[in-house]
């Protein structure tokens, strides 16, 4: 997640990361991790970093911070697949969890 | 590549979602996708986000997902058909460069077949098919998140995010490190080799390619043998 500050609207925070900032700490799923002392409205991601073994990466040139995954166990954390929206050839967003009530094979390729 | 399997399967509630995973966004993964003509989503991930959701670190790779939500296969190796150029043969007068790029591609191991009649198999039976894993066995299979691959996912992202502000010099320095930090990450490696040599031939700056890289490991290693 590319942030040009070390706080961070919770709303970006979850869409991009799927951490939900709720009364009891940093929500993901299950799990939840206490933020002590966090105003509602800001998170500060240097704390977040730091709770949840994420590395938190600066461009010195440009300023500009990047907050990676989690850390500690699995690239897949749970089975549940995670949401994911993204857009087709036309722009048009895709949700892969409208699929739901059917299988589904998802395909990684490349051009390249 | 996949439109064929999926009119047959289709009808059997299965859908096939393709990701091209492409800084180079709609204009590097279209005139593929035109060529497929699919009727299955075909979507383009110019952020790489599904190679960080699921772990992915080659292509392509394929992600079982049942009716409920739930991945029964973690990410492996996905090709519907065996592809022509695995079988290719070194055409005469060929430079040394192209002998030997035919001859270690000839090496990678694909099983197509294989894969192909699981996913029948699971089409038809569900979670009674042998093929569908349990979650513990999804999750032993997927990839350990350790924090040299967290931070070789941050230099990435913040790479392309540099790169598209045309900030090349400076992306490649992330690139760098994203590929120093997690060295078996194929698709990383080809994208950010990509970016400066669409070859991706021997790019100075990274100090390697694919042919030197692939025969590091010995191409048969390329992708991991299927676990069925």
């Amino acid at each position: 997640m590319i942030v040009e500050t070390l706080q961070v609207d919770p709303v970006e925070l979850e869409r991009r990361t799927g951490w939900a900032i709720k009364p009891q700490g940093a929500c993901k799923g299950e799990r939840c991790v206490p933020l002590p002392g966090q105003p509602k409205d800001q998170v500060d991601i240097r704390m977040l970093a730091a709770r949840l073994g994420m590395p938190l990466i600066q461009d010195a040139a440009s300023g500009l911070w990047c907050l990676g995954p989690e850390t500690g166990g699995r690239a897949l954390a749970t089975a549940q697949a995670p949401e994911l929206i993204l857009p087709d050839m036309y722009g048009n967003e895709f949700s892969l969890s409208s699929l739901r009530g059917s299988k589904v094979l998802l395909v990684a390729w490349a051009s390249w | 590549m996949w439109q064929q399997l999926r009119s047959e399967l289709h009808p059997h509630n299965l859908e096939i979602v393709t990701v091209a995973l492409d800084t180079g966004g709609v204009p590097a993964a279209l005139p593929w996708i035109d060529a497929a003509n699919p009727d299955h989503p075909s979507l383009i991930d110019e952020a790489h986000l599904v190679d960080e959701l699921f772990g992915i670190v080659y292509v392509p790779s394929g992600v079982w997902i049942d009716e409920a939500g739930t991945i029964v296969r973690s990410p492996e190796t996905a090709y519907p058909i065996r592809p022509s150029y695995l079988d290719r043969e070194v055409p005469e007068g060929a430079s040394t460069e192209t002998a030997d790029r035919i001859m270690e591609v000839n090496k990678l191991r694909v099983d197509a077949d294989r894969y192909v009649s699981a996913l029948h198999d699971w089409v038809a039976k569900g979670a009674d098919s042998r093929f569908a894993l349990a979650p513990e066995e999804v999750l032993r299979r997927s990839r350990p998140r350790l924090m040299e691959e967290a931070t070789a996912i941050a230099h990435f992202e913040l790479g392309q995010h540099l790169f598209r502000l045309g900030r090349s010099d400076d992306a490649v320095l992330h690139f760098k490190e994203a590929l120093r930090l997690q060295p078996d990450n194929w698709t990383y490696k080809r994208q950010a080799w990509n970016l400066l040599d669409p070859g991706q031939r021997s790019v100075d700056v990274y100090g390697s390619d694919w042919m030197s890289d692939v025969k590091r490991i010995g191409a048969e290693n390329y992708y991991p043998q299927l676990d069925m």
